[in-house]
């Protein structure tokens, strides 16, 4: 057509639609939608033919994945599956990655010594970068080789829509939208990815409820922290059989950042964003079998080399600022005992202590090396044990004064905190907004303070 | 009757939809248009919200629309 004629179309069209009152609109639209349809019925009969029956064992399952009774229970178990999985079988590739990688250390230290190289070098490059990066990868690539695949798995076969369709209600109730459950499985790989997944909430106010509460899904920065923390505090409690325990656990925190998701969002909606839910669709698609081999290599190259990259490039220099601030003394003691001396008194108020909560601190450009800033400022303050395995960061840990209780607030300050650099920027981005940045970082701060100085008075008060 | 009444795995027929403004459309969006077919399928475990067979495709919609749509 002309330009002109699409110009006079578009006028004529106006013109109609300006005769128009609400009533009219609206069935001339209802008229329009029926004749799309009707063509399109006509369309797809002559050319489109179903082979065989499409219900069948699809349906069956779903009978099974969605009853009242078994619903609920698969997905906890599938979750604990999941978790149990990760944690067995990373146990034993993690070991030998730190092994190996504390064997090349060990040489590049000789190296060092060899061509005369000044100590502060040695110190920054081998014992500061080279020893966190070592620490980042042996801890966190096994449990990230193995449970990305698995997950992408679940992905892949159609199980997240029928977990969205169970938990739907929840949702609801708090005035949430129930495509916040798809965004929050996509925040179990990366927060920033959550937040930017909540594009698929129509109604503005439910996609900032799902943005600002993506936190409270533990990220895979954070999921290894929490996996190795409940394995070797909560996880050796029961001895043999004790990996159960862990994955258990680390379910548990997952409920209770779900949990705390829904009460957020309903006090939000209740206040500051105000309103009722919008109407939800969300469609079921079929199971599908699975690309296995498609899958693997996308979670492999997507997601794990993708985050340990960051990790990498994060850990680094992160790991040479904490040797030169171990390194470096004011009035006569080291800058990160002087920090941690300083923020010790209201560390221990929440459980933790000065160094855990200035990892925490120092990990806000990534949340993956938090525990390697942790692990490195412990050993720079005197011990002497390589953390190369689980054992040995245990007594490390021991030695710093962690009880379980410890483990525990520092596993629900990592599960709750804030969202890394990314992920405020990415909320930033989002929103279009600083103030929703800042919020999202500092309501769930609020929160993860509320909940380890609660849990740390009650623990301590009526345990230690 | 309201599609939110109609049980389980019984066929029925949209007979009009009372939503207004954007549910309205959301809803048209996914053909229910008067005459088309509809079968409850399946109930999330806390009762709500249904999933519904509608032109080959199972989509779940929530009591809040169901309430909205009429059906034979």
């Amino acid at each position: 057509m002309e330009l002109t004629k699409i110009k006079d179309f578009n006028e004529l069209l106006s013109n109609i639609s300006d005769s128009l009152n609400g009533k009219q609109r609206e069935q001339l639209r209802d008229q329009i939608v029926k004749d799309i349809y009707s063509n399109a019925e006509v369309i797809a009969d002559n050319n489109v033919s179903m082979q065989g029956e499409q219900t069948g064992i699809g349906e069956k399952i779903d009978d099974i994945l969605t009853s009242k009774w078994l619903g609920f229970p698969i997905m906890l178990l599938m979750l604990g599956g999941v978790f149990w999985l990760t944690i067995v079988g990373a146990n034993y590739p993690s070991a030998m990655l730190g092994e190996f990688l504390f064997w090349v250390e060990g040489h590049l230290s000789n190296l060092f010594m060899a061509v005369g190289a000044p100590n502060w070098l040695h110190g920054i490059l081998v014992e500061g970068m080279y020893r966190t990066l070592a620490w980042v990868i042996s801890v966190m690539l096994p449990p990230m080789a193995i449970f990305f695949p698995i997950f992408t798995l679940l992905e892949d076969l159609g199980y997240l829509p029928r977990v969205a369709f169970n938990l739907d209600n929840l949702f609801k109730k708090s005035g949430a939208n129930g495509k916040q459950s798809l965004t929050m499985s996509m925040g179990f790989g990366c927060n920033a990815a959550g937040v930017i997944a909540a594009r698929i909430i129509e109604s503005p106010r439910e996609k900032l409820l799902a943005i600002l509460t993506n936190n409270f899904v533990p990220c895979n920065g954070r999921f290894p922290t929490l996996l190795i923390l409940s394995m070797i505090f909560m996880g050796t409690v029961g001895g043999r059989g004790s990996s159960l325990l862990a994955a258990g656990i680390v379910v548990l925190l997952v409920l209770i950042g779900i949990a705390i998701t829904l009460l957020v969002s309903w006090i939000l909606s209740k206040t500051i964003l105000k309103g009722i839910p919008s109407s939800f669709t969300l469609e079921l698609p079929p199971y599908r079998k699975p690309q296995i081999g498609r899958v693997l290599v996308r979670s492999f190259i997507d997601r794990t080399l993708f985050v340990l990259w960051r990790a990498i490039v994060v850990a680094a220099p992160a790991g040479g600022i904490v040797w030169l601030l171990a390194n470096n003394t004011i009035g006569g003691v080291s800058i990160i005992d002087y920090v941690a001396n300083l923020i010790d008194p209201f560390a221990t108020l929440i459980g933790l202590d000065g160094v855990i909560l200035m990892a925490f601190i120092l990990g806000l450009p990534a949340n993956e090396i938090v525990l390697p800033i942790l692990v490195m400022s412990y050993l720079s303050l005197g011990s002497m044990i390589e953390p190369d395995s689980a054992d040995a960061l245990r007594g490390i840990l021991v030695n710093n004064g962690w009880t379980w209780v410890t483990a525990l607030c520092t596993m629900l300050f990592s599960l709750l905190h804030f969202p890394c650099g990314t992920t405020i920027l990415t909320i930033k981005k989002e929103t279009n907004s600083w103030k929703w940045a800042i919020f999202g970082a500092v309501m769930p701060l609020t929160v993860a303070i509320i909940v380890t100085f609660l849990v740390n008075q009650i623990f301590t008060t009526l345990f230690l | 009757m309201l599609l939110t009444q109609l049980p389980l795995g019984v066929i029925s027929e949209v007979v009009s939809l009372e939503a207004e403004g954007i549910k309205r459309r959301r809803l048209l969006d996914l053909g229910l248009i008067p005459g088309t077919q509809i079968i409850a399928k399946r109930r999330s475990p806390s009762g709500d919200p249904t999933a519904y067979l509608i032109r080959g495709t199972v989509i779940a919609l929530r009591s809040e629309e169901t309430n909205l749509i009429k059906v034979r």
